[in-house]
């Protein structure tokens, strides 16, 4: 294939495009070499040899496979269900789905902690039914339940658009073959949703590894807390640096896998608009399903603003409630924005070299990109700090090197959006334009960009939604003085003020809301026959 | 978009003048402190640029910074924090240190203590009277008090009493203590507040805190049912911690900065904690009244309080955390 014909199919990548694909990789790189730098080899070996070592290590994978497993049972099956079932008030369902989005995974552990133990809100909800107090949330199945909590949607969102490219006449034909309608869509669709499934199982698992809030308030150990942890105590970075080291092969771990169970690419090929699928009819497991989404929806939409809630009726009570922090929420918003384009924007070439110019190399290179997603905030803010500080002191301490850091942590999450959208447009429509003898260049501009907008806009969001949350290099790099809303619910989180704590959290929320209908509009709204066809 | 962030970024410090401007990483919480720099700015004219977070946190931040650190003024939450970085700061002027006895700063003079916190046996009144509870830290490890008992292991001040507790009683006792602890029960919170909190709700009766977090909680909740046991003299149990203050050695405001330590160790920048801040911390300065309610200092602070090698002797004091399996 290499160097066939010099128009037509396209062969080596233009330099400009490799180069543009290096920076934004390179950029990753800079938290791993930190941490190299850190790390000793004397202590790596007493790090290593250590038994907690492996008994944090061994928590951390049953962490990570509990919380794959469990956003992908959520979020796909809803996703299913919403877009390919008879399914009543799917509207509804397809929006409490995506909610939790504009939840920080703290807060959502902070409300399920808050929601059980002897003086939970269930508690004393259930009290006057002769129900005993519900037990506290805690160590591995709250730790579980408040990631998944946070990650499901993201598993919802994959899947949901992956559902909607897929030609039903598959389906169809399988169903004349005699397949009845769920033998049907498991035979036909469901291989083809293998790369959504796994894409949202990575990123679910990344975001279970690097996570630090959720963790550490439902009392389990993982090597991200471990960190913390250390960085708290003794303040020796070696350790924590070694430690670092540790999720860094865990991460090249998780993406060897995620790129092994991959299926084939599920691009429509021919011409021809694609079809609504008929809707699969539930009959008598109606309740059954409504049941199940109620039960989430219960979970990680209803409980944690109960709490909430309850905490802001409780201070207001005591008249110690803050008024609402507009200020840090136009600053969340602005830094999050300009991270969700930046991020958006370089991951472009990165996914196009791989998917267009598909070698060892270029795949590599769009698997690096996904590395730093398992590095916790503190490792990619203490990076920064020691660059920054040391080498680019007009740089320390503004927003742009803050944008970086954002940039750095949640390229993985820019990468599976952009990669989904180019996915869905078929090379053939560019080649087409290329024999008109346009330039490479100008053929993405005219031909693939248009296309892949929708799904440009729907990454963007999503990085957008991560960086409003994100807390850890946030304290580390803020310009001193200015404020997040991130680390406004910590900031009264740590002093126990939990109702203005809340008061953040729900303007948190409430300023995410319009972006999540950006993300989430397409699939609402896709399943019905009055609404253009989505893409 | 950009207009936004430079108007969010710039707003409270663009008005400060110049080379006057001093720069803070405060380890303690702005609801606490903040008052106090006002306070500072008021009486010396001297505009302050405070940056908040963890202390442990800021500590590896300036260690990271290098040379480089913006920062003139470290105060932190505990001395552990302080000792840490303690190669970053530069020696106080022997005014400014005397103003403390000398067990509540660093024997090099690099940082000052200025205020207190004693740890505390915090315990549910439904469950105990004050008398009938030991006063000898070491016996709440047997079996009918740790399985009622909340720690936070993972917290800076529980840290910090083991690590006094090794001093004391030596590294096999402590260890002991810890695994017995473990072995009978204890249970693990995050953070001091969240344990007086679950002993308000019956969830624990007893817990080893802070004193001041009892207050805290009455604060927004009057009628919780907890009060605080002092435990003897110079008991590890009772260890006097402090939050203290220390002038980096890249400060590019040596003046200001010192200005500054000599204000939280004034009368105005002392009477703070025990007439204004809601925390009933100990003014450390002699002559200077704690809080109503609380006991003397000088009946809780043994001969010797370790508080300078709280730093160099917290990575044994983890690792030792960590192998009994409380942090897990």
């Amino acid at each position: 294939m290499r160097g066939r014909g010099r128009r037509g199919r396209p062969g080596r990548p233009s330099p400009a495009l490799v180069l543009a694909a290096l920076v934004p990789v390179a950029f990753l790189a800079v938290p791993p070499a930190y941490l190299a730098y850190r790390a000793g080899v004397g202590e790596a070996w007493g790090v290593m040899g250590a038994r907690t070592t492996w008994e944090t290590m061994w928590r951390t994978l049953t962490l990570l496979v509990g919380v794959a497993a469990g956003s992908v049972l959520v979020g796909a099956s809803t996703a299913w269900l919403v877009a390919r079932t008879e399914l009543p008030w799917r509207r509804f369902w397809a929006v409490m789905a995506v909610l939790p989005l504009a939840m920080p995974s703290f807060v959502a552990a902070l409300a399920l902690a808050g929601a059980t133990g002897t003086s939970g809100l269930a508690s004393r909800v259930l009290a006057p039914l002769g129900i005993g107090p519900v037990p506290r949330l805690e160590g591995y199945w709250g730790a579980t339940l408040a990631v998944v909590a946070s990650t499901a949607p993201y598993v919802y969102l994959l899947t949901a658009a992956a559902l909607r490219r897929i030609d039903p006449a598959q389906e169809e034909a399988a169903r004349v073959l005699g397949r009845g309608p769920l033998g049907a869509f498991v035979a036909a669709s469901l291989p083809q949703l293998r790369r959504a499934l796994a894409a949202g199982a990575l990123l679910a698992a990344l975001y279970a590894v690097s996570d630090f809030g959720a963790v550490a308030l439902m009392r389990y150990t993982t090597i991200t807390r471990a960190i913390f942890t250390r960085y708290e105590a003794g303040f020796d970075r070696t350790p924590a640096a070694v430690l670092g080291l540790v999720l860094v092969a865990l991460a090249v771990l998780l993406l060897v896998a995620e790129t092994r169970s991959r299926g084939a690419d599920a691009v429509q090929v021919g011409p021809g608009a694609r079809r609504t699928p008929t809707p699969i009819p539930l009959g008598r497991f109606t309740p059954l399903a409504v049941a199940w989404l109620a039960a989430l929806t219960c979970l990680f939409v209803v409980t944690p603003l109960a709490v909430m809630t309850y905490w802001i009726a409780r201070a207001a009570g005591h008249g110690t409630l803050d008024s609402v922090p507009w200020r840090a929420g136009v600053t969340s918003l602005a830094l999050a924005a300009v991270a969700a384009v930046i991020a958006t924007v370089a991951a472009v070439p990165v996914t196009y070299l791989a998917q267009r110019h598909p070698r060892r190399w270029t795949m590599l290179l769009e698997r690096a990109g996904y590395g730093a997603n398992a590095l916790p905030g503190i490792v990619v803010g203490l990076a920064l700090v020691f660059i920054g500080a040391r080498y680019l002191p007009w740089l320390y301490q503004t927003f742009p090197l803050l944008v970086a850091a954002y940039v750095i942590r949640f390229f993985a999450e820019a990468l599976s959006g952009v990669g989904t959208a180019l996915s869905t447009v078929s090379p053939r429509t560019e080649e087409a334009a290329r024999v008109l003898g346009r330039s490479p260049l100008r053929v993405f501009g005219a031909v693939t960009l248009p296309q892949m907008r929708p799904g440009l806009a729907a990454s963007a969001v999503l990085v957008f939604l991560s960086v409003v949350k994100e807390l850890p290099a946030t304290a580390l790099l803020l310009p001193t003085g200015a404020r997040t809303l991130a680390t406004e619910v910590w900031r009264k989180t740590t002093v126990g003020a939990y109702g203005a704590a809340a008061v953040a959290a729900v303007t948190l929320m409430v300023l995410s809301l319009p972006f999540i209908w950006l993300a989430v509009r397409e699939h609402v709204l896709a399943r019905h026959p009055s609404s253009p066809p989505g893409g | 978009m950009v207009a936004a962030l430079a108007a969010a970024g710039c707003g409270d410090s663009d008005s400060a003048s110049g080379d006057a401007k001093l720069v803070v990483y405060s380890g303690r919480e702005e609801e606490i402190v903040a008052p106090l720099f006002t306070k500072f700015t008021d009486a010396t004219g001297i505009q302050v640029e405070v940056r908040y977070g963890k202390s442990a946190e800021m500590a590896a931040q300036i260690a990271e910074e290098g040379d480089g650190s913006p920062a003139d003024v470290f105060f932190s939450q505990d001395a552990g924090a302080l000792g840490s970085v303690s190669d970053r700061l530069s020696p106080l002027p022997d005014a400014t240190l005397n103003r403390v006895k000398a067990s509540f700063r660093d024997p090099d003079g690099r940082w000052v203590g200025t205020s207190g916190r004693v740890r505390v046996v915090a315990f549910g009144t439904k469950a105990y009277r004050a008398d009938e509870l030991p006063d000898d830290v070491l016996a709440y490890s047997q079996p009918k008090y740790a399985a009622r008992l909340g720690i936070a292991p993972t917290n800076a001040s529980f840290q910090a009493f083991v690590t006094a507790l090794r001093l004391k009683v030596g590294d096999d006792r402590a260890k002991k203590f810890l695994a017995d602890l473990k072995a009978n029960g204890v249970k693990t919170f995050e953070g001091n507040r969240p344990i007086v909190e679950a002993i308000a709700d019956g969830e624990v009766d007893l817990g080893l805190v802070n004193h001041y977090y009892l207050a805290l909680v009455k604060k927004e909740r009057p009628d919780a049912a907890v009060e605080n046991k002092f435990l003897a003299a110079g008991d590890p149990g009772s260890l006097v911690n402090v939050a203290g203050a220390g002038v980096l050695s890249t400060a590019k405001n040596t003046d200001g900065a010192t200005k500054l330590v000599d204000f939280l160790l004034s009368q105005d920048g002392q009477r703070f904690y025990a007439t204004e801040a809601e925390e009933n911390e100990y003014p450390l300065v002699p002559g200077v009244q704690p809080a109503k309610g609380l006991p003397p200092l000088d009946t809780l602070v043994g001969e010797s309080q370790p508080l300078s090698k709280l730093g160099s002797e917290e990575k044994a004091t983890l690792e030792m955390i960590t192998e009994v399996g409380l942090t897990s």
